[in-house]
């Protein structure tokens, strides 16, 4: 079995320290090749038929690629057209230790079968260990490493004998390494002289990363930027407390300002602002860096201008454009001010954005600008710029030399021609880091086989509810219905209330692909036409999905309740149901109104009606907030695909109804798990804002002459509910649409790592999410605790660790963030499309807020956001005066207030095709100047509707 | 650096070549000290351990600890001050040599026919010359050919193996990183032939689920180094007959 001899390798860490590691070498390690005859191995990875066409290179080969190849040009190697490549363990190990993103991603080409990359374990077979010679240094062990397993392979190959001479090439960027190979008879090349022989596929040389430059770039250009202090000086500088270590946030309007975010121990964090391309000093957003501060005299105060990086023809007046930040300020808003002296970790990721071509017809490099303002421009090389002008594409920054203006990258990947729907969406979901690829085979392989019925096996543990009328109401066009009601009288007098909701955790089981893929997305993201799935369909859509008429496995909590809504028992068991009826809010709405339908589901559907709003009554006298935000649909054409119609989401009865057994459920289910599981409950929580959160709202309730409490939840609820201006009914709307601002974000917690759980939004000591387990992953964990407690099904090991599920939770909160930003962008690129296709339109709105030298104006009609600006770069600017108590702002001789209804034009702004913004501007009130005349004419109806926080 | 060590590779390796149920190297010899009445030294990879028994002689010290029916089994476990990277301040009496000489105790209280030494005691030393992980594990495989060569008479061999989980997979007889580097480690002595477990320990939190994949791994180590030791016997038997032969 084993053919081992010792050997015994040491390595001294930390100095003083020795090591000894016994290491095996094994004769059982096989080549991974077709062709080969003499490894008796079960299966091959690498083909026979490896041909590529390459002009340095006729016969088929294979790649062996050193370890800087792989680091730095893993782009290449993730490409399709790239197979057949031998991955040392020696590289992997060394891969491993410098950049945990280019092991992730080499690691997924190696178990991506149609790659055929195979790693060879190379350091334990007896024919290609390589020991330390007397001298040699660890870099250049790793090298002959390399090498001896290269030429075991060129050997071990030959003996095949095939017919297709096959060989191997060693790729690698170092030109000595590259000698000695050739010295010992092996077939080597440079990676870009290899990629560049590719005779068929010219496009790859683009994503090609330009490596060489920084060999030679002290012979080209003039220094631009002081030198990067090297790791070792920068840890003594922290250490001493002479330098400070942050993470490095850009301006986004302004390129040439940053700010770096020191945390330390103990101390409260400071902001330090660095200004001035020097001081920058090549760092990235999001790099953590080291910072010097500068002497106080030279401290400064943060610029209000926008500047944007104009391109590379003024290379000169930077000096002076950095003149316009020093901006005369007052002592007190001098900030800390400092300088980039070195970068400690580099945060770069592959950036969107579009090219911005070169107005020299040949040339080759070109600027690429980000679509995130924040990132510089990068400088790359590709033949293929007109083609990819007005293109979206995806660049990778490769480094920054100190004599380029700009960071050099590469070409990664074209998303598709901007302003197009496809494209835009691919860019929002890579740009909000939403995964969106499709589901791999290995996550497929876990679904269940069609055709699926329910088995005896299923029945386990498992109550046959089928004969109950259960009926599910849902949006228009909903198909994943995770939640499904019933509600009948019991002999008692009391009250049967059931919530059924679809039982994933039946189907994803912990720890397999599946599962993996479904916690690392989180939760679904719903766009405006696409819905990005967390499971794959089969189970959103179909298994899973609650639709009538059809047998469902679901997991369901059934109270006894009096006719005051008061439980008198609660119970939880899994369940088989079958739905009677799938209806929409307005059908439901319909049956309730309709006194002359008297079916079962209809009575069952008042029974919960009356029973919600008794609910609903309780639940807001204990002090839960009813918030608003404008939330707005569109009606989208079914051929062009384009949005043709726009309003705000309605909200009816039943809506509130069906969310009210769900926030029963939801808390009825995390008292529960938190009693049977008070260590590893999962579990959600709303904090309660910091009081200076609530000064806007304040201020713009003492406009109109009401005051606001906030020292609780409940006071908050009552006085908002007491603020209604006499003939302006839309004012108390407004206000609660201010204080959804004031709010903090709601977040997943594992009950052992935390103390506080209270839901401050909905006013319960404990809450979780239960509810919804199609969508959002949490409600997968939650179910598989509530099982457990109930005994139908086991614990498994990652759920009974509550630092697993502190760093779940952590990924659940992330994804969560990340789809409601990417579900606001979707909402603003469709709002910007219907714009577009109205063309400039009037419309009335309300002041929401008043700031310095703009007014945000809120049209409820569409529920949309946007400034008027009273600044003008170009024009005469008119006077403005800004009271901050009020707030109010003067223009001219009109006095804008918090609330004022204005009327305004709206339009799409396309002069920046990255950044298409809605521009408003001001009809009503006439302000000489200032306001423009109206354009068109169209009548205009102010109308919203209250639309709920998602709790 | 700033990734730890892989503890085991994709391609189903561990960190020093193995694959996840093979053993360490394992080379033993038996009498290979004159004073005591039986001896043996092990290395099991770059664990070492030398094991020496006296007995069963009349006891020692008060006579209130004999007992009337069977043997005591005096037990004492020690590290030299050399066997670790960090040399040790104290070779013995620490808390945790105090641990591992009560196992011992146990274990071999389960497995010598203690019944057959009334009022008597028996000794066995065991020291650990280099320690690589598993010390308990080849203290005993030390000791159960210490007390063959001592001629005492046993149940069965008592074989210890160590065990830990690595991403749902088990390994077998765990070296220091390992140990060091995973989570649980579970130690088992096993009497292979009746199957009877003498000693099982594990002092981290393990999910039930895993216990019987874990366990499993490790008796079937504890088999495979039954044969070794086995064969060690065997040869030593073989020489010792031949040269008394002569």
């Amino acid at each position: 079995m084993l053919k081992s001899k010792t050997f015994v390798k040491k390595t001294r860490s930390g100095g003083v320290r020795k090591i000894v590691r016994e290491h095996y070498l094994r004769d059982d390690i096989w080549c991974g090749s077709e062709v080969c005859q003499s490894c008796p191995q079960d299966s091959t990875v690498l083909q026979r038929n490896a041909y590529m066409e390459s002009s340095l290179c006729s016969s088929p080969h294979y790649l062996i690629p050193d370890t800087n190849v792989v680091l730095h040009q893993i782009d290449i190697l993730e490409d399709p057209l790239i197979r057949n490549v031998i991955i040392l363990q020696t590289v992997l190990q060394e891969v491993r230790h410098r950049s945990a993103p280019v092991y992730k991603r080499i690691k997924d080409a190696i178990h991506n079968a149609e790659k055929h990359f195979y790693t060879f374990t190379n350091e334990h077979h007896r024919e290609t260990y390589v020991e330390q010679e007397q001298g040699e240094s660890a870099a250049e062990l790793h090298d002959r490493t390399i090498r001896v397993a290269a030429q075991w392979y060129t050997e071990h190959l030959k003996k095949a004998q095939t017919a297709e001479d096959l060989k191997v090439i060693l790729l690698t960027h170092d030109g000595k390494c590259k000698e000695k190979a050739e010295e010992i008879g092996l077939v080597s090349y440079n990676c870009e002289e290899y990629i560049k022989s590719l005779i068929a596929n010219p496009e790859l040389v683009d994503r090609l990363a330009l490596k060489s430059e920084e060999n030679n770039e002290s012979d080209r250009g003039k220094i631009l930027f002081p030198e990067h202090l090297p790791l070792s000086k920068i840890q003594a500088g922290i250490k001493s407390g002479r330098l400070l270590q942050g993470t490095f946030r850009a301006n986004r309007d302004n390129y040439l300002e940053a700010s770096v975010f020191v945390h330390r121990d103990g101390e409260e964090d400071v902001e330090v602002l660095i200004q001035g391309l020097r001081s920058l000093n090549r760092a990235v957003h999001q790099d953590v860096v080291a910072v010097e501060l500068l002497p106080k005299s030279e401290w400064a105060a943060p610029s209000s201008v926008v500047l944007e990086d104009e391109g590379p023809k003024e290379d000169e007046n930077e000096d002076e454009k950095e003149n316009i930040l020093k901006s005369v300020a007052s002592e007190k808003m001098l900030k800390p001010t400092g300088r980039v002296v070195g970068i400690i970790k580099r945060n770069w990721r592959p950036y969107c954005g579009m090219l911005s071509k070169s107005h020299i017809k040949e040339a080759t490099k070109h600027l690429f600008t980000p679509a995130d303002r924040r990132i510089p421009r990068i400088r790359i090389e590709t033949r293929q710029a007109s083609a990819l002008e007005g293109q979206r594409i995806i660049v990778a920054i490769d480094g920054w030399p100190k004599n380029s203006r700009y960071p050099n990258g590469h070409f990664v990947r074209n998303l598709g021609s901007a302003g197009d729907k496809g494209t835009e969406t691919e860019v929002l979901l890579l740009e909000h880091d939403v995964p969106h690829q499709a589901f791999s085979q290995a996550v497929l392989g876990f679904l269940p086989k069609m055709p699926w019925s329910i088995t005896e096996e299923d029945m386990k543990n498992r109550e046959d509810l089928r004969h109950l009328h259960v009926c599910s109401v849902d949006p228009p066009g909903c198909t994943d219905i995770d939640d499904a009601l019933h509600c009948k009288d019991l002999e008692n007098g009391n009250l049967e209330v059931g919530v059924h909701i679809a039982d994933v955790s039946h189907f994803i089981r912990p720890g397999n692909a599946l599962d993996q893929e479904s916690a690392s997305r989180g939760t679904t993201v719903y766009l405006c036409e696409r819905r990005i799935d967390m499971v794959p369909e089969l189970l959103s859509s179909n298994l899973c999905s609650l639709r009538s008429n059809v047998e469902r496995l679901a997991f369901s909590c059934i109270w006894e309740v009096n006719h005051n809504a008061e439980i008198v028992k609660t119970r939880f068991t899994k369940s088989v149901i079958n739905s009677k009826a799938s209806l929409t809010y307005a059908e439901a709405q319909m049956r309730i109104d309709d006194a002359s339908m008297n079916d079962e589901i209809t009575k069952s559907l008042r029974g919960l009606n009356r029973l919600a709003k008794i609910l609903k009554k309780k639940r807001i006298e204990n002090g839960a907030l009813t918030l608003s935000s404008p939330e707005v649909r569109f009606h989208i054409d079914s051929e062009t695909h384009d949005p043709i119609d726009m309003q705000t989401k309605e909200l009816k009865d039943t809506n509130s109804m069906v969310e009210e057994f769900m926030l029963l459920a939801n808390i009825s289910v995390a008292q529960k798990i938190y009693e049977e599981f008070p260590e590893f409950a999962l579990l959600r929580k709303h904090p309660a804002p910091p009081p200076s959160n609530y000064d806007i709202l304040v201020k713009a309730a003492k406009s109109k002459s009401f005051e606001l409490r906030t020292d609780s939840a409940k006071a908050l609820a009552d006085s908002l509910d007491a603020a209604r201006a006499q003939g302006f009914p839309y004012f108390n709307t407004l206000l609660r649409i201010l204080a959804t601002r004031c709010m903090m974000q709601a977040v997943y917690f594992c009950s052992g790592m935390d103390s506080d759980f209270h839901h401050y939004g909905l006013a319960s000591p404990i809450y979780t999410h239960f509810t919804s387990p199609i969508r959002r992953y949490a409600d997968i964990i939650v179910h598989r605790l509530l099982a457990a407690a109930i005994g139908a099904d086991s614990t498994y090991p990652d759920l009974m660790d509550k630092h697993k599920q502190a760093a779940l939770s952590n990924n659940l909160n992330y994804r969560h963030k990340m789809a409601q930003y990417a579900q606001r962008a979707s909402v603003a690129f469709h709002t910007q499309l219907f714009f577009k296709s109205r063309g400039i339109l009037n419309e009335e709105g309300f002041i929401l807020f008043v700031k310095k030298n703009a007014i945000v104006i809120l049209i409820p009609k569409y529920g949309l956001e946007g400034r008027v600006f009273f600044e003008n770069k170009d024009k005469n600017n008119p006077r403005l005066t800004f009271i901050e108590e009020i707030p109010a702002l003067t223009v001219e001789h009109h006095t804008f207030h918090l609330f004022d209804k204005v009327k305004v034009t709206i339009s799409l702004d396309s002069s920046n095709i990255q950044h298409q913004k809605i521009r408003m501007s001001l009809v009503e009130p006439v302000i000489p100047g200032v306001s423009v005349s109206p354009q068109s004419a169209q009548d205009c109806e102010p109308e919203a509707k209250k639309t709920k926080l998602d709790c | 650096n700033m990734a730890g060590l892989e503890l085991l590779s994709d391609q189903g390796y561990r960190l020093d070549g193995r694959k996840p149920s093979e053993l360490r190297k394992v080379q033993a010899r038996m009498g290979v000290f004159a004073q005591g009445d039986g001896s043996a030294y092990i290395e099991q990879g770059n664990t070492k351990a030398l094991a020496v028994v006296y007995g069963p002689h009349e006891v020692r010290g008060s006579r209130g600890k004999a007992l009337h029916d069977r043997a005591v089994i005096n037990c004492q476990f020690s590290m030299a001050t050399f066997s670790t990277a960090e040399r040790k301040r104290r070779p013995h009496g620490d808390r945790k040599s105090s641990e591992v000489s009560q196992h011992l105790k146990q274990t071999f209280e389960a497995a010598i026919l203690t019944q057959l030494y009334p009022r008597s005691q028996i000794d066995i030393y065991v020291k650990i010359l280099q320690s690589d992980g598993g010390n308990y594990s080849a203290s005993v495989n030390a000791a159960t050919l210490a007390v063959i060569d001592a001629g005492i008479p046993l149940r069965d061999y008592v074989c210890a193996c160590s065990a830990g989980f690595v991403e749902d997979t088990p390994l077998a007889d765990l070296c220091h990183a390992e140990e060091a580097g995973g989570g649980t480690v579970l130690s088992l002595a096993l009497l292979p032939q009746g199957g009877q477990i003498a000693l099982l320990q594990m002092d981290a939190r393990l999910h039930q689920d895993h216990l019987d994949t874990l366990m499993e791994a490790a008796m079937t180590a504890c088999r495979s180094l039954s044969t070794v030791l086995d064969r060690v016997v065997r040869e030593h038997l073989q020489e010792v007959t031949t040269l008394t032969a002569e």
